[in-house]
Formats: structure tokens, C-alpha cells, sequence
């Protein structure tokens, strides 16, 4: 009996195990394919605005290129992997003829008003190689100037490509946002945007 | 001997001709890795095979050493929290905590309600996703490449949640110290509570599929054995030991944040064997699943992170602390000296995988090499946090 039980009627159980499996398999070959094929379709946009990507300059309420950033920086000194640099801006030259006026008005007794360094940053480099994406700058920013961007899709072909002017990209966007033409034409990314948001529109 | 420019490719490296010395007459020795698919990155063993069976084994670890103790006496202690994103990048959370953990303990620091909740939320969640990538790739390892594809559906959904609190898909540093870095949103909660009774109704399939397989059992049943007492000796933790018949968990032995609060059972097998740490682990998926539902009823509302959260300049007092939690792996911990300046005296990484992985060259010894594999894998090592 046991000898049976161990030749014939294991080896079927066994066996079974396996139908079993090949069942789920061709349960879910029936269905619908649940990967997203890139980059013919990308994911939604709720699922990359989530993400938190390379850091980016909030721009200011009176101009869109110029952000809110005080060149405190606060951002610069604490980050953890050294990625960021902020230029100040230079006070305006001052003529010595100009100079020599103030000192004596100085000495009449009056108030003189020295122009001052405009206080947004003059340069803000940025090295995405070595951001950690820890978000020191962000949560240490005094003026609430920066935050994540939610690019998913950047690539570089060479280490340099990664180091970003944020103050160029804030004007690139500033003049995307203000309808003129950008300054590339719509790549594979936007026409596959285009084309998935077109086929889901199409299969809902 | 002439010596040759490339004489290490020739006669080995230090660490093989040091393993030559005791070998027998007649045996073959075989460096499995640095780059082997089933190392899981670069872990490298050398074997001494007599035919197909292992006779002595080595682990070699560092080729992944980036420094992680060091890097922490030159940063501040908000600077290293992204450094425990990436000692382990399968289960960072846990790490995260650690370290914060550490640093409140060190302080006295109480962290706000709703955070402890949002730290268990994703620190489970986490688990889960960690858990599913060593099953997936443990069934890789042992030749079916099906079931991966289905640990990712599952994964991919759980990162998508998890990339609202932490903004990231991989290497998570969302904790912080105090608190925690971003909040979760009602649609988080609604996602999550939507995917746990989803996540359930899939676990069966897992069993049809691949714990039911005569083929994986075939590979996995009664291989490896670790008694208890081996297991001791070596220091292994989590699902390792739990394997082996001790439920030594350190949410239930030394409970930390809010864990006593919650009803979950430890599950444990006696097999000893691959087939018991692997039960283990997909019994956790439960528990995980039933400490998610509790939490996810029980969060309140409230501030994320305590008033006047450390900044980066922040010095705490002088003196040591040791904090253990547990990760996907075993416990993890952080022991910390500090001297009272901006950035760690010293900062001691417990990494539970450097432990497990103590457990192979003896385990392994005598059985076949395709059965070392079977062990390597059922360890869930993950070298990047082995080697730190
Ligand atoms: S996110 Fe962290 S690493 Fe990156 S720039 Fe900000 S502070 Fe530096
Ligand atoms: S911390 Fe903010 S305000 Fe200060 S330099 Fe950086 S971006 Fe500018």
C-alpha cells in the first residue's frame, strides 16, 4: 500500500502542482497586459507628480524669471553631498566722482542712500550627479525657493550634462509658460505623451 | 617562478591563495561572484568543490564598501540621514529609523503621534515591497523567471503609494529626526486600503504558483539546515532565526515607536531549512497586511514632525545610545557616540545581513552547489548593506 502510495499516487499529486501553476499562468495571459509600454505610452501624470526629482527654483510672484531666492545661502552650506553654489550679486559700480559727492554730502550731515547688491542670486548652479535628493535645501530655505521638480524622464549622455544653471531653466520655463514658442521642437516624449493619452482616451 | 605583470589573474589574489593552503588533493577551486547573478551584486565566495559537491566555502565581502560608518563622523546628523537610504536600498526605512531613533534616543526626543504612525505605515509597507523582491528574485535564483514579473505588479503598486511620502521609488530618506519629512494624504490612505485586501486575494495564487511547485519544493525542502544553536552562534536574526523555531522579533522583544500598540502574531517555522525561512517571509506578508489595516484606522490627526525640529547645526548632548529595530532582514541597528559637536563621534552600522551571511560557509559545507545557491538566496542578503 505505502509503496503505492509513494510511486503512483505521489508522483500525480506532484504533477498536479505543476497544472496548477500553469493554470495562473494562463489565467493571466488571458488578461490584459498590466506593464506600461514605453515610449509608445508613459504613465499618468498623477504618478510623477509624486516623484521627487532635481531640485528647481520657485520663481517669484512679480517675475516669473526671477526667483524668490535671497542668496541666503542657507541651501549651499548645509547640503549634505556639496551640489549647489550660489553666486551673490555685486553692488553696482560706483563712479569715484559719484563717491566723492556722497562723501561730502556724508560730511554735511545728510543721508546718503548707496545703491545696494540686488538680492537674487547673480549664478545657481546645480549638480544633479551628486544630489542625494535628501531635501536639506528645501526644508532649510528661508524664503521657501525651492523644491522638487517632478522630472522623471531626464537622461545625460555625459556627467557634465548634469550640472544645471536653475536660474537659465527658470527662464525657460518662464517663457514656455508665456506661450512663445519653445525653444526645441515637441520630442519622442510629448508626441508619445500625446499618442498614449489619445489611445486611453480611445479604450475607455 | 617568473612573475608576470597580470600574476594575480594567474595564481589568484590574496584571498585565494590564502584559501588554497588547506586544500585537499585532487579538489577544484572555484570563485563564485563578485559577478554571479544569484550574488545579488558583488558578493564573492570561493568554493573548494570535490566534483559537484562544496567541500569549504568563503564569503568575500567589500567589494561594495562605500563607507558609510566613516562618512558619518564628517556629517551632521541630518546630513546622514540620506546615507541610510542607501545602505540598504531593499529596506531603507527601517534603516531610516534606526538611525533617527538613535539620535531621539540620544536626545529625548518625543516624536508627534501622527509620524510614529506615518514611520510604521511605510516602514511595513516597505517590508512588504522588500520581501516581494527577495521572493521574486529567490525563484529567479532557482531558474523560474515567472513569478518575479508578478512580485512587481504588486511592488510597483506599493512604490507608487510610497513615492507620495518619500518622493522617491528606492533609496527612501523620508524620515527625520523628530518626525518625518513629508505626510501622507487621504489618497494615500484610500490607495493603501485598497490595495490590502488585493494584495490578500493574491496571496493564494503565490502559494498555487510557486510554494505548492513540487519543482521549488524539490529545491528548497530540508536544504540548508540551520539548527537554533547554529543560528546563535552566528548572531542571525529575523526571518532567518524565525526559521529556525525562535520568534525573536525585535517589534515583540524590545517593542520601539509604537509597535506594542499593534495585534500581530510572529511567525516561525521549525524546519530549519530553505522551505522554513521562505514560509516565514510570506507569513509576514499577512502580518504586515494586518498591522497596515490597524494602523491605517488607528492614524490620528496632527503635525509630522515635533516644534522646532533640529536643523542641520543642531548639536545634541554628549554620550552613547544603541537602537535597534526590525528590518526586512533581521535587526538593525545603530549604535552612536556622540561628542556633543554638529556631526557623530562614531556611528556603528548592525547590519543583520552581514550576520545571516556568517551562517553560509557552514551551512553550505557538504551539500551540492546548485543546493549552495538554494541557501545563499533563502538568506535574502542584500551586499550593499552587508558590506556598508
Ligand atoms: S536635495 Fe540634498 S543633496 Fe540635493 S541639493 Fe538639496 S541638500 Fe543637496
Ligand atoms: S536657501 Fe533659499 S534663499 Fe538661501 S540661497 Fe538657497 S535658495 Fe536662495
Amino acid at each position: 500500500m505505502n509503496a503505492i502510495r509513494k510511486n503512483v499516487i505521489q508522483p500525480i499529486i506532484d504533477l498536479w502542482s505543476l497544472i496548477v501553476g500553469l493554470k495562473v499562468t494562463g489565467k493571466y495571459f488571458c488578461q490584459r497586459h498590466v506593464t506600461v509600454h514605453y515610449p509608445r505610452k508613459i504613465i499618468p501624470a498623477e504618478l510623477t507628480d509624486t516623484f521627487a526629482g532635481h531640485i528647481e527654483l520657485i520663481p517669484s510672484a512679480k517675475d516669473p524669471t526671477i526667483p524668490k531666492c535671497i542668496s541666503c545661502m542657507m541651501c549651499a552650506t548645509n547640503c549634505p553631498s556639496n551640489c549647489i553654489k550660489v553666486l551673490k550679486q555685486k553692488a553696482p559700480k560706483v563712479s569715484p566722482e559719484q563717491e566723492k559727492e556722497w562723501a561730502e554730502a556724508e560730511a554735511r550731515g545728510e543721508k546718503v542712500k548707496r545703491p545696494k547688491a540686488p538680492k537674487n542670486p547673480a549664478k545657481f548652479s546645480y549638480d544633479y550627479s551628486l544630489c542625494s535628493l535628501c531635501g536639506t535645501c528645501i526644508e532649510n530655505c528661508p524664503v521657501s525657493s525651492l523644491r522638487f521638480s517632478h522630472d522623471i524622464y531626464i537622461v545625460a549622455t555625459d556627467r557634465k550634462e548634469l550640472t544645471m544653471d536653475l536660474l537659465a531653466r527658470l527662464a525657460r520655463q518662464a517663457e514656455a509658460q508665456a506661450g512663445k514658442p519653445a525653444d526645441r521642437a515637441p520630442g519622442v516624449l510629448e508626441q508619445a505623451a500625446e499618442a498614449g493619452q489619445e489611445a486611453s482616451a480611445k479604450e475607455a | 617562478m617568473t612573475r608576470y605583470p597580470n600574476m594575480e589573474q594567474v595564481t589568484g589574489d590574496f584571498y585565494t591563495q590564502n584559501f588554497e593552503k588547506g586544500a585537499r588533493e585532487g579538489s577544484l577551486i572555484l570563485n563564485m561572484g563578485p559577478q554571479h547573478p544569484s550574488t545579488h551584486g558583488v558578493l564573492r565566495i570561493i568554493l573548494e568543490l570535490d566534483g559537484e559537491y562544496i567541500l569549504r566555502c568563503d564569503p568575500v565581502l567589500g567589494y561594495l564598501h562605500r563607507m558609510h560608518e566613516k562618512m558619518g563622523e564628517s556629517k551632521t546628523y541630518r546630513g546622514f540621514i540620506p546615507n541610510m537610504g542607501r545602505v540598504d536600498y531593499g529596506c531603507p526605512l527601517p534603516w531610516n529609523w534606526a538611525f533617527v531613533g538613535a539620535v531621539e534616543k540620544l536626545a529625548g526626543i518625543e516624536v508627534p503621534e501622527r509620524a510614529e504612525y506615518i514611520r510604521v505605515i511605510t516602514t511595513e509597507m516597505n517590508r512588504i515591497t522588500s520581501h516581494l523582491l527577495w521572493w521574486g528574485a529567490y525563484i529567479l535564483d532557482l531558474g523560474a523567471f515567472t513569478p518575479i514579473m508578478y512580485a512587481f505588479d504588486e511592488r510597483e503598486w506599493l512604490l507608487d503609494l510610497l513615492q507620495t511620502p518619500t518622493g522617491s521609488r528606492l533609496t527612501y530618506s523620508s524620515f527625520r529626526v523628530g518626525g518625518v519629512g513629508h505626510d501622507i494624504d487621504d489618497k494615500f490612505i484610500e490607495g493603501l486600503k485598497a490595495f490590502i485586501p488585493y494584495f490578500r486575494s493574491r496571496l493564494p495564487m503565490y502559494k498555487d504558483l510557486v510554494t505548492d511547485n513540487i519543482i521549488l519544493r524539490k529545491r528548497v525542502e530540508d536544504i540548508g539546515p540551520m539548527p537554533l544553536d547554529m543560528c546563535r552562534r552566528y548572531g542571525a536574526t529575523g526571518p532567518v532565526i524565525r526559521g529556525s523555531g525562535l520568534a525573536y522579533d525585535i517589534r515583540r522583544a524590545e517593542p520601539y515607536g509604537i509597535y506594542d500598540r499593534f495585534d500581530f502574531e510572529i511567525p516561525t517555522q521549525d524546519t530549519c531549512c530553505c522551505m522554513g525561512r521562505y514560509k516565514v517571509r510570506l507569513a509576514e506578508f499577512e502580518q504586515s497586511l494586518r498591522i497596515l489595516e490597524q494602523a491605517v484606522d488607528q492614524i490620528p490627526d496632527g503635525p509630522i514632525i515635533m516644534d522646532k525640529a533640529p536643523k542641520p547645526s543642531w548639536k545634541p548632548p554628549k554620550g552613547e545610545v544603541y537602537f535597534a529595530v526590525e528590518g526586512a532582514r533581521g535587526k538593525t541597528s545603530v549604535y552612536l557616540v556622540s561628542d556633543g559637536t554638529k556631526s557623530p563621534y562614531r556611528v556603528k552600522l548592525r547590519a543583520p545581513g552581514f550576520s545571516n551571511l556568517s551562517l553560509f560557509a557552514e551551512a553550505a559545507q557538504g551539500t551540492l552547489l546548485a543546493d549552495a545557491v538554494a541557501i545563499l538566496g533563502s538568506l535574502d542578503l542584500i551586499i550593499p548593506e552587508i558590506d556598508r
